[in-house]
């Protein structure tokens, strides 16, 4: 079976989704996104630390630091829009030695050479009041007020569905094996056929140098490193207020201890260099050191209200840079994007999009109307009384509570299902409304959870699964 | 904005499970006319509608009942009192001034004013998350219950061979209920050196399918992408630290999780109930009143208990004492601490009026043979109770008599003593 | 003469017990008890063990399967048998707690009954 698209996107992930919807948004040509996995933000979007980075890590000069910066300054309006949860909590960098002083003071004149607003070095009994459980041993810190955090997989939902009500197709379990350039355009492999199309991005993250080198005589290699978390049940009071990251190595920006969107408190990550880059297993080791370098920043740190732990890959480029742009005629991409990668996926898929819609084989379809965003409804548990009293009566599952410990209801569950770009897993379910997110980690609602997924999708029980490919919930009747 | 539906009632409870129904039972005989019960599940009787296996009952009705057949007596008894139990509703909230907020299906938002409440809220089962078991997150890794919950309720198969984590009776029972359901079980594995299920439990449920039990072991990794495709066991040291060298790897499609219950106290934190550290239930007093006036707590939600029949009669007497205080029977007068001893953990309740019988409930903090339970005050002995072993999968009962209390003013104490001391 | 480690199931105590048989199978000593009720419990069970049998069938006309138990305990040895009997087993909704579902299983002379109503 072949198929024909205008433009095809491989991978689903947080920059394929904002490409989509960036493109679908200008024009009207037909949009493709293929996913090898079975959702949406299956891979590095939706394992990491969900940090909006305010843009003083990256060296100056780079496209770390020039996406960083131009991303940052596109969330509060594009979460604003897309109804994605987001808080500009601020972050410090602290500094437990003269030597850590010195990498901080770095970080200060890096950022403000990055153009990024507002840093400033805070002192030792300052920033103990600021944070009263960071670790007193502290000396100083790097205040960034614009760092922020947000939910990595609910943007990609939001952005992926808004793409979906632009007339963006999505397909899941589908790998691109190769590429082939043709007259008209590019011809991707697929175990299910070949998809011919005008033109390609490639987006597919940890696989992304793969493709990228079928295409380019400049042969790029990722290296997958893993960063492993802990999260822990959302406190009565949460114990930092703000992101406090440790001063960065040459791995990374090191272990940080952070507010979720949600009210959970994430620790994490690890940097290990592992072969696999599907192999995201956490270790008794990296578990070990999250919750040791987690204690130099909070002394008072317990694992005893821990709900689960889980890892990430980063897409790391040996050079250390993103390689967003055009890889061969009309074949473009954005290779290499870990951290800030998140930050920066916004102004990629701008850049990328303006791109291809420039290039001269294009055909010109602008888009003069477009569909709004998908409008979900304010979460059950975020309501006050009056108006969940108001949503049971418009919808009486509003009244069905099915997650206790997230407080989630049937209507919303169905809701995440029917969503443009709907659940189809339990995990699906999961990262969209919160059921099984808690602290009993799905014991008590995902036996309804697979009810409401089979009813909703038209599938035996038997069929539903928790994640991609054969992840079955269950193996049969007695 | 619409309006908020407000029901004024003498008596909320919280839960309808055996506990939720021998208080409301309770009150009701007691006098209460005024009360209701709210439940989340579509059905009365809470845990025990999948608990299909026989062994309740022993102490109450000196007959061995299955779990469904425990429930519907007291179904049948508060239908028969015609208590109003409201199915498909789940509190939201509950404010220090006792107005509970609970919503469903059927009435929607509602607002109980409350003159007294109840928790019976039971508890849940530790998941996996809070063991930090490393490995991927596959399918196939389910709590104990939720596997009995798939099997009993759906008639559902969670897996076909599967290693249990934990050796706590829920875990024991679907060892057997899998077996029987054609599954192959490879292991039960205990971090502990001694199991925390009855010893009946052991011998019919593994030991009559010739299931291995794995003492000093635990799962130290999980992998599998998609399902589970094994586990890697390892004995422990007495610092219950994985000893190299000791893994075992078992290829399973599925992992069970009996590794404890957690009592669900959100509701009574976020209502400013004082919580013990040690039983992560309510400290109440004598009368299972909890710090906040007019709040009681009975079942699992105030400790975990072993045996429903002792759920039930906790929350019999939780029922009356929240009759007393709707009469305005306020227990008054002096009230001292009772404090855990060696060799004794979480002793409920831990404050009581010193005039009048009570039962005292503990777990043992280890195992101890041949030892007393003693109960001291100002160094006198109030009472003692010996017995040959001691377990902390059994909770020890032990009540002492009005006449026994009868001048005590200090803190008491409960201890574990080895005899010949 | 054969013996036999038996765990008691009485009391936590859980003593570990040794049954000895003689070669008609007559129990002739029973050891490491600590009290009557092991001993009974032994010599019940290297002779004649029983189990009770709860598990659930499969209902025709419900999506709910229903709760059974046998109502007497019946020979160990018989429990697979009884098993495979309640496997093909398709009882129709109605069901009342208490009714019968399989009379005399296995020929033991016990019948399975409903713990649940369903339907």
């Amino acid at each position: 079976m072949q198929t024909y698209t205008d433009i095809l996107i491989i991978g689903a992930g947080v920059v394929g989704c904002a490409a989509a919807r960036a493109l679908s948004l200008r024009t009207k040509a037909d949009i493709l996104v293929v996913e090898r996995a079975g959702d949406v933000a299956e891979g590095a979007s939706k394992a990491n630390s969900g940090i909006v980075h305010a843009g003083f890590d990256a060296h100056p000069g780079s496209e770390k630091a020039r996406l960083n910066v131009l991303g940052a300054r596109m969330y509060p309006a594009l979460c604003a829009e897309l109804q994605v949860p987001f808080r500009a909590c601020g972050a410090l960098v602290v500094a437990f030695d003269e030597a850590d002083r010195a990498t901080v003071e770095n970080l200060l004149a890096q950022g403000q050479a990055n153009g990024v607003p507002g840093l400033r070095i805070v002192e030792r009994e300052e920033l103990l009041r600021m944070e009263p459980n960071l670790n007193p041993a502290a000396v100083c810190a790097l205040e960034a007020p614009t760092s922020a955090i947000v939910s990595p997989y609910e943007l990609v939902f939001a952005l992926a569905d808004h793409a979906a009500l632009n007339g963006t197709e999505f397909r899941f379990d589908t790998e691109v094996l190769g590429l082939t350039q043709t007259e008209s355009g590019w011809l991707a492999h697929t175990a299910e056929g070949d998809i011919a199309c005008r033109c390609v991005l490639n987006c597919a993250g940890i696989d992304s140098a793969r493709l990228h080198n079928q295409v380019s005589a400049d042969k790029r290699h990722l290296t997958a490193r893993r960063g492993q978390y802990d999260v822990l049940d959302h406190p009565e009071t949460p114990p930092f207020s703000r992101t406090i990251f440790q001063c960065p190595t040459k791995m990374g920006k090191g272990v940080l201890v952070t507010p979720t969107v949600h009210g959970n408190v994430l620790l994490g990550p690890t940097a290990e260099d592992i072969p696999d880059g599907l192999d995201v297993a956490t270790t008794a080791e990296g578990l070990a050191d999250v919750f040791a370098k987690a204690k130099l920043t909070w002394p008072g740190v317990s694992l005893r209200t821990a709900v689960t732990n889980f890892s990430g890959i980063r897409a790391h480029e040996d050079r250390g840079d993103f390689l967003v742009g055009r890889t061969a005629p009309h074949c473009w991409e954005a290779v290499g994007v870990e951290s800030p990668g998140l930050t920066s996926a916004p102004a990629i898929a701008e850049e990328l999009a303006a791109a291809i819609l420039a290039d001269e084989a294009f055909p010109a379809k602008p888009r003069e109307e477009t569909a709004a965003p998908y409008r979900r409804a304010k979460p059950f548990n975020e309501m006050t009384a009056e108006e969940q009293a108001e949503a049971v009566r418009k919808d009486p599952l509003n009244g069905q509570l099915i997650c206790r410990c997230e407080v989630v209801t049937e209507a919303e569950i169905r809701a995440a299902i029917r969503r443009p770009v709907g659940a189809r897993t339990v995990d699906g379910v999961k990262r969209r409304c919160r059921a099984g997110m808690g602290r009993c980690q799905g014991g008590f609602c995902a036996p309804r959870v697979v009810d409401i997924l089979a009813e909703e999708l038209g599938l035996p029980k038997t069929a539903i699964t928790k994640g991609s490919g054969e992840s079955r919930m269950l193996v049969g009747e007695i | 904005m619409s309006e908020i539906d407000k029901v004024r009632k003498d008596l909320v409870i919280i839960g309808g499970g055996p506990a939720g129904l021998a208080a409301g039972i309770a009150a009701r005989e007691a006098g209460v006319e005024d009360l209701v019960i709210l439940e989340r599940e579509d059905e009365a009787g809470g845990i025990l509608r999948q608990c299909i296996h026989n062994g309740f009952g022993l102490h109450r009705y000196g007959e061995e009942l299955t779990g469904p057949e425990y429930a519907a007596r007291d179904i049948a008894k508060a239908e028969e009192l015609g208590l109003d139990v409201r199915c498909g509703t789940t509190v939201l909230s509950v404010d220090g001034e006792k107005r509970v907020t609970a919503v469903s299906k059927k009435d929607g938002l509602q607002v109980y004013e409350a003159g007294a409440v109840i928790l019976a809220m039971g508890c849940r089962e530790r998941p996996r998350g809070a063991l930090g078991t490393p490995g991927t997150r596959c399918a196939g890794i389910y709590t104990a219950g939720a596997a009995q919950k798939f099997v009993n309720m759906e008639g559902l198969m969670p897996g076909r061979r599967v290693v249990i984590l934990g050796s706590g009776d829920i875990g024991l029972i679907m060892a057997r209920r899998m077996t029987l359901q054609g599954a192959k079980v490879l292991a039960c594995v205990e971090l502990m050196p001694y199991s925390s299920g009855l010893n009946r439990n052991i011998v019919q449920c593994l030991e009559d399918y010739g299931i291995p039990l794995y003492l000093s072991h635990t799962v130290t990794e999980v992998r599998g992408r998609e399902r589970l495709e094994g586990v890697t066991v390892q004995q422990v040291d007495a610092a219950r630290k994985p000893i190299p060298g000791t893994e075992i790897n078992f290829d399973c499609d599925t992992l069970l999780l009996s590794v404890g219950l957690i009592p669900e106290n959100e509701l009574s934190q976020r209502m400013g109930v004082a919580l013990s550290p040690v039983t992560s239930g309510a400290v109440v007093d004598d009368t299972l009143q909890t710090s906040v006036p007019g709040v009681f707590a009975c079942g699992n939600v105030l400790h975990v208990h072993d045996l429903v029949d002792f759920v039930s009669d906790e929350s019999f007497r939780a029922g009356k004492a929240a009759a007393a205080y709707l009469r305005g029977e306020k227990a008054e007068g002096l009230t001292v601490a009772v404090l855990d001893g060696d060799g004794v953990r979480g002793v409920v309740p831990q404050r009581l009026h010193p005039d009048g019988d009570v039962t005292l409930m503990f777990r043992p903090a280890g195992v101890v043979r041949n030892a007393a339970v003693t109960v001291k005050s100002g160094g006198r002995e109030l009472a003692r109770k010996r017995q040959m072993i001691f377990t902390p999968g059994e909770m020890v009962a032990l009540t002492v008599k009005k006449e026994q209390l009868a001048g005590v003013t200090d803190d008491i104490t409960v201890s574990l003593e080895v005899s010949g001391k | 003469m054969s013996e036999r480690i038996i765990t008691c199931i009485n009391c936590p105590m859980g003593c570990r017990m040794t049954v000895t048989q003689d070669e008609t199978g007559a129990v002739v000593s029973v050891t490491g008890n600590t009290c009557k009720r092991g001993d009974t419990y032994a010599r019940q069970e290297v002779t004649a063990p029983v189990r009770m049998v709860t598990a659930v069938v499969k209902v025709e006309g419900s999506g709910v399967p229903v709760s059974v138990k046998t109502r007497e305990p019946i020979p160990k040895a018989e429990i697979p048998a009884c098993m495979a009997a309640l496997r093909s087993l398709r009882p129709r909704a109605p069901i009342r707690a208490g009714e019968v579902v399989l009379a005399d299983v296995c020929g033991t002379g016990v019948d399975v009954i409903a713990t649940r109503s369903v339907g």
